[in-house]
Parts: C-alpha cells; structure tokens; sequence
C-alpha cells in the first residue's frame, strides 16, 4: 500500500521545482516597467534555437550504432519534412510522419 | 503586432482550435499512457488529474511515478529541476510577449509547456484574432487535453489500450514543421543550427541526464556573442 502523505509532499515539492522553472526568469527580469534590452533580444532569437534543442531532446535516446540504427527516426522525419515543404500543412505531416513511425517501430523493426 | 483589449469571440476559439488541435490529440494519448502506468503504481485517476494541476509537465509527471511510493524529497526535487530546466529557457523568451497580459500572464507561464510554447512563440495568430485569448486559449485546451487524457487512462485504461508504442514521435514531427517553417521565414540561419549542434555536441559529451542544462548556457553565451552579427542579418533585406 503506497504511503499517499508522502507520496503528495514528493507530488508538490516536483511541482513547485517545475513551476519555479517557468516563474523564477520572469520575476527576475520581468518586473520592472522596461524590460532588458538583451532580453527582447534573446526572446527574438531563441525560439530559433529551441526548436532544435526540442528535436534533439525528443530524440535523445535513439542511437547510430545500437538498437534500430536511428533508421525509423530517419525515415519518418523525412517523410514529415518532404510532406511539409510539399504541403504546408503540419497537422497533416505530424499525423503522416507518426502512422509511418509507429509502423516502422512497432511491425517492421 | 497589434496591442488590444482581452476579448474572447468565436473567432479567437476557432483559430486556437485549429492550432492546437494536433497538440491536443497527442496529449489525450500520452497522457492515458501516463494515467494507466499511474494506476499500475497504485495511483487512481484523481491522482493523475491533480498532477496535471500541480506538476503539468510530461516529461516531470513520468519521472515523477517512481518517487512517488519511494523517492526521497531532495532527490525529487533536483530530478524536478533538473528535467524541468529547459523551461527556464522558454520563459526567457516569452517575457517580452508576455508583459502586456496582465495577471493572465501568471497563468501562460505556470502552464507554458514544451508544445504551447512552440506553438506562441512563432507569433502567428491568424489575422483579425484578438492575441491575448488566442494564447490563453492556446495554453488552456493544451494543458486541459493533457488533464483529461491521463484522467481517462487512469479510470477506463484498460478499455481503451491500444499499443501506442510510437506515438511521442508526434511531438518530435511537430518541432520538426516549426522547424523547417522558422528556416523558411528567417534570413539569418545561425540560431537554427546552434541550437541544433550545441544540444547534440553536449548530449555526445555530458550523457542523457545532464546535457540540457549546459546546452542552454551555450546556445545563450553564443547568441549574446553573436548578437551584431545575428541582428545584422536578419535586417538586410
């Protein structure tokens, strides 16, 4: 029987470190008036930068040299990269590119 | 773009439907996957509802299922954190947008998760759509698809399991098309591939626990360094 008492104060405690993550920056430099300069600017530029930090992060326990050789992860970004250039449409390749991966990791590897 | 009164009409419902749709899909599977391996630990779909209020973030909530029964309160904490960080990064970034909303601003940054975030920092709200209800809107059918997909699981998981294995690539894909969209939009390449090739370079060296942290310090270190040169480029036409 799991000790629920514990089991809520180990529940808040992640959570409060969770919140402090998204809260901490913003009253750090978000309370004044003006809000830094070199902040407007990082708010310009990094989410060019987080998409590939994301993707990265998402794939961070595929490897080259074990496992499937990273070929299902290969296969079906391209297929969301080919059908988006074509399309335009990201509900269309997210959905395209999960059917082939699941195919992929689930029948044929 | 434009500054405007908070003001919620069908228009803004729609256009924050149609952007978060694939995101929501996503979310109500993962999240039953969540909801069913809570179950499994002894954890009823309350407890999986109240983590998505308390928590509300994947990545923590599935780490978190381990410490629950056993995990000690130090060691839960710098785990939190440390999967956590990257929002850190994210929030930075959303200051500036965010500083107009008001006391909704504490709301869309509690809740500013991975996919709301890729989703609102493109800054594409359609034309014509009050901005501030389409990020409310945006950010809650997010995290309320989360809620009511890890509830299902907990309650009625072994209805409705399917072998789902897979699935989490749909968030993959997704910040693989804001990718290539942010390539197409922009003139200036070096953001897309830094981010890229530092967090790949500090997976490689400081192994799959502790590479983010380090990632974000030099992808911002490097941007700072190269803000001339980046701001330049972005402005010539």
């Amino acid at each position: 029987m799991a000790d629920y008492r514990h089991a809520m104060i180990i529940m808040i405690v992640m959570g409060l470190m969770t919140l402090a993550t998204r809260i901490l920056p913003v009253l750090i430099f978000g309370r004044s008036e003006k809000v830094p300069d070199f902040i407007l600017y990082l708010g310009k530029v990094v989410p060019f930068t987080a998409m590939g930090l994301l993707i990265v992060y998402c794939l961070r326990d595929v490897s080259v040299f074990s496992g499937s050789h990273a070929i299902p992860e290969i296969l079906a970004l391209a297929v969301v990269a080919v059908s988006y250039l074509w399309k335009k449409n990201s509900i269309l390749s997210v959905v395209v590119g999960t059917i082939v991966y699941m195919f992929l990791v689930q029948k044929v590897f | 773009m434009k500054e405007e009164a908070f003001k919620i009409s069908g228009r803004e419902v729609t256009a924050a439907l149609h952007t978060s749709l694939p995101i929501m899909v996503t979310f109500v599977v993962l999240g039953s996957g969540y909801g069913i391996l809570m179950q499994k630990h002894g954890f009823g779909p309350l407890w999986s509802l109240i983590a998505g209020i308390v928590i509300f973030s994947g990545t923590v909530q599935f780490v978190s299922i381990s410490m629950l029964s056993s995990g000690s309160v130090i060691m839960a904490a710098v785990t939190a954190f440390m999967v956590a960080a990257r929002h850190i990064f994210f929030s930075i970034s959303m200051i500036g947008r965010y500083r107009r909303e008001g006391k909704r601003k504490w709301y869309l940054f509690y809740a500013l998760c991975d996919e709301t975030y890729a989703m609102l920092s493109r800054d594409d709200a359609p034309e014509g759509v009050n901005v501030s209800a389409y990020r409310l809107l945006v950010t809650l059918f997010d995290q309320c698809s989360w809620i009511v997909g890890s509830f299902l699981g907990g309650w009625i998981g072994s209805l409705l399991s399917f072998d789902s294995t897979g699935i989490d690539f749909a968030m993959t894909a997704l910040f693989a098309t804001v990718f290539i969209q942010q390539w197409i939009d922009s003139k200036c390449h070096i953001p897309a591939v830094l981010g890229v090739a530092a967090t790949l370079a500090c997976r490689l060296i400081f192994g799959r626990e502790y590479f983010l942290i380090p990632a974000m310090i030099i992808i911002i270190a490097v941007l700072m360094i190269m803000r001339k040169k980046i701001e330049e480029a972005e402005t010539d036409g």
